[in-house]
């Protein structure tokens, strides 16, 4: 397959960005200052991040809602114009399709973000599941996506823009909003655990916006970072991520995502298989490793002498300060506080489970 | 990018120091570090292990990815710096300095290079 390139692939190099294939991109995965440095700058001042590779689909028409609510564990009927939504989507097993952020634009009309790797399948899916008055577009092409976050974010992009065009509170977005002459997108959300705003930006347009941002933000060291940092923030934030915590097999409900699967809803893809499973028998949880070593993905762990379960990501976590892993267990483990060990290549790691998430500002 | 001239090189990116006592000091070279990024984490032999040329004697881990280390020669375990793992941002800032181990008794090595042909090797990598 052919890798795909942002329309910020040149600044990624001109920058210095080591340059590593994900879903389907050739994306910086870390720039010279390396990734603890980028880390710690969006946990203390400010990162700069190309997230261009994301999915954007435009859902429209009268039937749209109704569309989103048979196609989507969270419930959409009630929602402000601008305002944003975290779901899963579930298979018919139950199973996790994509996780992905639903925006209502205005009425009958929904922007939804989904992951780069699985743009093609889901795109697929809810061709194959929509019906009645709706039309759907894959507009991927068209947009650039930049995230700026930290606690810094709002001071830099009150630089560019009016504090009229800055969402007030969290998961919500203006739409045209004019940010240093760029007509954007501008979402108060990320995939980092700390403040921030994702700018959605016309894909011709997308450099321009990364370098006024990278201008408004230098005085306060804002630095760009690749998806090293992207992954070690969103673990320390508990985030999953789709292929680790979440899969074709893992149900949002043993992901640890129920508040966002809406079992009252009526009916909804995936609904009855979540039914008949019951409470699942496995459930996602957070490791701190007190031995020796960093517990990494697809690690399996133990306890009482047995195999409990596998971790699903890990690393370890810069601002925390410790190795921290997710794993999914069976539940009677599960508890905070119980000890486990991972099999970290051979070599047994001690660990606890602890809250999630690791980290929260 | 630093090689010192009086350090041999490994293709597998180590360096190794031959002292006059006969003795080796092992460490990863200032190209494997900067490849590897960010280290947070070594796991090291014991004194008295035996080291074999070639094969995996260390490991070390940046916050992506784990790398292992191999020994350029065969021997045994004289000395460990425990201090690296206390400190594994050594191995970023001053990777000549930061050795693993110091190596006794050998008797064999893999084939090794002087600076400036490992540093035609790592541009013909690059």
């Amino acid at each position: 397959m052919e890798l795909k390139r942002t329309p910020l692939y040149e600044t990624h190099v001109r920058l210095g960005g080591r340059i590593v294939e994900f879903g389907g991109f050739e994306m910086p995965v870390q720039y010279p200052t390396g990734v603890i440095k980028e880390h710690m700058a969006v946990r203390e001042t400010c990162g700069l991040f190309d997230v261009s590779h994301m999915g954007e689909v435009l859902m429209e028409g009268p039937d749209a809602v109704k569309n989103l609510n048979h196609l989507l564990t969270n419930d959409y009927t009630e929602m402000e114009d601008g305002q944003a939504r975290y779901s899963p989507m579930c298979n018919e097993q139950g199973g996790t399709v994509d996780d992905l952020i639903v925006y209502r634009v205005k009425e009958e009309h929904y922007f939804i973000v989904v992951n780069a790797s699985n743009r093609e399948k889901d795109v697929a899916w809810i061709q194959a599941h929509v019906s009645g008055n709706v039309t759907m577009k894959d507009v991927s092409d068209s947009w650039g996506q930049i995230a700026l976050q930290g606690p810094k974010a709002e001071e830099i992009l009150l630089r560019l823009t009016a504090p009229e065009n800055i969402p007030e509170k969290s998961y919500h977005a203006l739409w045209r909003r004019d940010v240093g002459g760029i007509c954007c997108i501008v979402s108060r959300t990320g995939y980092t655990g700390s403040d921030g705003f994702e700018l959605y930006v016309p894909a011709e347009q997308t450099e321009a916006l990364w370098n006024l941002l990278m201008e408004a933000g230098q005085i306060d060291g804002l630095i760009p970072c690749g998806l090293g940092a992207r992954d070690t923030l969103r673990l320390e934030a508990s985030m999953p991520l789709y292929g680790h915590e979440l899969s074709d097999t893992i149900s949002p409900l043993t992901a640890g995502l129920g508040y966002f699967v809406k079992m009252d809803k009526p009916d909804f893809i995936g609904k009855a298989a979540l039914e008949a499973a019951g409470k699942p028998s496995q459930r996602r949880v957070g490791l701190k490793a007190v031995g020796r070593g960093i517990p990494r993905e697809h690690q399996d762990v133990y306890a009482d002498g047995k195999r409990i379960g596998q971790t699903t990501s890990g690393t370890h976590c810069p601002y925390i300060g410790y190795p921290a892993a997710m794993a999914i267990l069976d539940r009677e483990y599960a508890q905070v506080g119980t000890r486990v060990e991972v099999d970290v290549r051979g070599r047994r790691v001690e660990a606890e489970v602890v809250k999630m998430p690791f980290y929260k500002k | 990018m630093h090689f010192p001239e009086e350090l041999k090189y490994t293709k597998t990116h180590e360096w190794v120091r031959f002292t006059d006592e006969g003795t080796a000091y092992i460490g990863i070279t200032d190209y494997a570090q900067d490849q590897l990024g960010d280290l947070v984490f070594v796991n090291l032999p014991a004194e008295g292990d035996d080291l074999t040329a070639g094969e995996s004697f260390a490991d070390v881990e940046s916050v992506k990815a784990v790398s292992d280390v191999n020994s350029p020669v065969t021997g045994t375990v004289k000395e460990v710096n425990e201090d690296l793992a206390e400190a594994p941002e050594k191995m970023n800032e001053t990777p000549y300095e930061a050795w693993f181990v110091v190596a006794e008794g050998i008797t064999d090595q893999v084939e090794l290079m002087d600076a400036k042909a490992y540093e035609a090797f790592v541009e013909s990598e690059g």
